[in-house]
């Protein structure tokens, strides 16, 4: 199969149509008349990771607190593993971009004043469904944004730590493309699917984070030079057991205790924090306390009934779970879990290092969402407020005129991608198995209770660059089937910065604080100086 | 975890094609297929867009699934959710789009 080549120019370009994306392009539309090129690897409609919807908005700031209130919860929430200004920044913009959803369309739910009706303090209470349609419906509307869905980015195009566009394929035609751009925003999200996932066999997919998440941006970022930050910081959410579905939900809405086989309300013990109710039931399991549970044998009918609702906007799978077994959360106690662990900075703090302009180390690539570091707790409103910083940031940067590059490498691409599409069949299902086994045995995956040693660490980051090597011989039988092998290469790479990351870790919290750049092949560890900033410590 | 694919229901228009957020529905002989299931996510995006009712999503065995089918009739704001279960009774649950979640 031959590609072939086709050159864009654009102003401003977003890789990822997800939440920030979107929301980033209807920013850049609001103060500049110039061109906005979105590129996803989906379909802007519902692709990411709100593409089953979300249930609320968890970052807000209620009646009474501040901006500041956020960013001192978040702080505690993350053991102090945070960047104090990327947090303030973020949570100055939480309740615009709140009520911008809600003029968007968005459900919010009001109390009798009129005001937001909140879950504690920092939730807001929607019907969220459908939050991407909306977004996507808005972009759809503006003359200056085009989409190009379907089309993957792979690999940035940079001059002198300057970027200057991108390469990209199509998933579904012959088509390798040429962009440049004259400012870059990342919105690619996170990464799943680097350990092995909870549900190894038919359901692998059945994940909290989505599977079509792979990291690509920050493999990208990492091949370009682009410093990460905190990537050890990986996000080991707490769900139902099976269908992987939130419990935010039953333990903030009908209050809902965790609990050990045993009775015993456990979540005392440990602690509250995310983390430390993952923690206390990953401790639990381990005594030989366990199986887990959310305490909710008891609650009443009407009840069950919301519950039900609730899940069917968010993961519809918990509500099928309860209705086909005949068994809801009113007569059995849900059982609980950790997942697999996941690269997230929607949650934890790893991403790219940016600036409080959401810039990252190389000029002119800026980054929101999921895949920037360094401002945990951020979710959807946070996400979108990088977004939006983004996009401003962006149009003051931006050149009159598109740099080009000294040499197109695109001839070497294409001769690369073409090599894949013409050898006979070796599909990259086997090795993306083997990376996630060695990921969870030896890089503190689920079944060694996510520990790991110094040892085990080399023995991963051996396997895995071996792993890499054997990549290159895999071979795609169409466009849909080359971008599974980028994905796994990026996997794979994105696998040893994490486990370069971990074995820098020397501290005894659950989180360490590290940042890394690739140099000749190496994943180089930075220990940047520490500012002191009143009682904490932060870079 | 995934999706099936009631061919005799498929009307071939693709919406499912466009929103699925992996790119894993095809068309083939004017209908919709799945040729790879086990990398479906679950999301149910293609179940909310199908105006046929022709995509039910499933709890695949290994992660306990009993065999019930869950599907969705778009109804203006209304989503009437169904499931089927395996022994063929049938409970639906209406969400109203324009009301928010409770918890």
């Amino acid at each position: 199969m031959g590609l072939d080549i086709r050159h864009i120019d654009t102003d401003f370009l977003i890789i990822g149509g997800g939440t920030a994306g979107c929301y980033a392009a209807l920013t850049f539309c609001e103060h500049s008349d110039a061109h906005v090129l979105i590129v996803e690897k989906a379909n802007i409609r519902r692709s990411g990771c709100l593409a089953a919807g979300v249930n609320a908005l968890n970052a807000y700031i209620g009646p009474g607190k501040t901006p500041q209130d956020y960013v001192d919860y978040a702080r505690r929430d993350a053991e102090n593993i945070v960047r104090g200004d990327l947090l303030l920044t973020m949570a100055e913009g939480l309740n615009s971009v709140a009520e911008k959803l809600e003029n968007l369309g968005l459900t919010i739910l009001k109390d009798n004043n009129g005001q937001y009706a909140t879950r504690g303090w920092r939730n807001i209470k929607i019907n969220g469904e459908n939050i991407k349609p909306i977004l996507a419906d808005a972009v759809k509307k503006q003359e200056h944004i085009s989409v190009l869905n379907r089309v993957n980015v792979f690999e940035y195009i940079i001059k002198e730590n300057q970027i200057l566009g991108v390469y990209a394929v199509s998933v579904e035609e012959p088509i390798l493309y040429t962009i440049l751009a004259k400012a870059v925003l990342c919105t690619t999200g996170g990464a799943a699917g680097l350990y092995k996932p909870n549900h190894p066999g038919f359901s692998r997919h059945k994940m909290w984070y989505p599977p079509f998440n792979t990291g690509a941006g920050l493999a990208m970022g990492i091949r370009a030079g682009a410093e990460m930050t905190t990537l050890e910081m990986r996000f080991v959410a707490l769900r139902c057991k099976d269908t992987i579905a939130p419990t935010g939900t039953l333990a903030q809405g009908v209050g809902a205790k965790q609990i050990n086989a045993l009775g015993e309300v456990y979540e005392d013990k440990y602690g509250i924090t995310t983390s430390q109710r993952v923690y206390g039931t990953v401790a639990e399991n381990r005594e030989k306390r366990g199986p887990c549970a959310l305490r909710t044998v008891g609650i009443t009918k009407e009840q069950e009934d919301d519950l039900f609702k609730a899940y069917l906007n968010m993961a519809p799978s918990q509500t099928l779970r309860w209705i086909e077994s005949g068994k809801g959360p009113s007569v059995q106690n849900v059982e609980i879990e950790g997942t697999a662990p996941y690269i997230t900075g929607g949650h934890t703090a790893s991403g790219y290092w940016v600036n409080t302009n959401r810039e990252t180390t190389i000029r002119g690539l800026f980054a929101a969402g999921d895949v920037a570091g360094g401002c945990p707790q951020k979710y959807v409103t946070g996400a979108l407020v990088e977004g939006e910083i983004a996009a401003k940031a962006a149009i003051s940067y931006m050149s009159s005129e598109i740099s080009h590059p000294n040499e197109d490498k695109i001839e070497v691409i294409k001769q690369k991608l073409e090599g894949y599409l013409s050898r006979t069949e070796n599909s990259c299902d086997a090795l993306e198995e083997a990376m996630q086994t060695i990921m969870d045995e030896h890089a503190g995956g689920m079944s060694t209770y996510y520990n790991f040693t110094e040892e085990s660490l080399k023995i991963a980051d051996e396997k895995i660059l071996e792993l890499g090597k054997q990549s290159e011989q895999l071979s795609a039988s169409s466009m849909q089937e080359l971008v599974y092998i980028m994905e796994l290469q990026e996997r794979l790479l994105l696998c040893r910065s994490v486990i370069a990351h971990l074995a820098a870790q020397k501290e005894t919290r659950l989180q360490g604080y590290i940042n890394s750049k690739l140099k000749d092949g190496n994943i180089n560890i930075i220990r940047r100086q520490l500012v002191r900033e009143v009682e904490i410590y932060e870079h | 975890m995934s999706i099936e694919i009631r061919q005799n229901l498929c009307i071939g228009c693709g919406r499912c094609i466009t929103v699925c957020p992996g790119s894993l529905i095809k068309l083939k002989n004017k209908t919709a297929t799945i040729p790879k299931p086990e990398r479906c996510w679950g999301c149910a995006s293609c179940i909310k867009e199908c105006t046929a009712e022709a995509i039910a999503l499933f709890l695949g065995e290994d992660m306990g699934g009993l065999g019930g089918k869950m599907t969705v009739r778009r109804e203006n704001s209304l989503l009437h959710w169904t499931v089927t279960k395996a022994n063929g009774t049938a409970q639906t649950i209406t969400v109203n789009s324009l009301d928010s979640n409770k918890y």
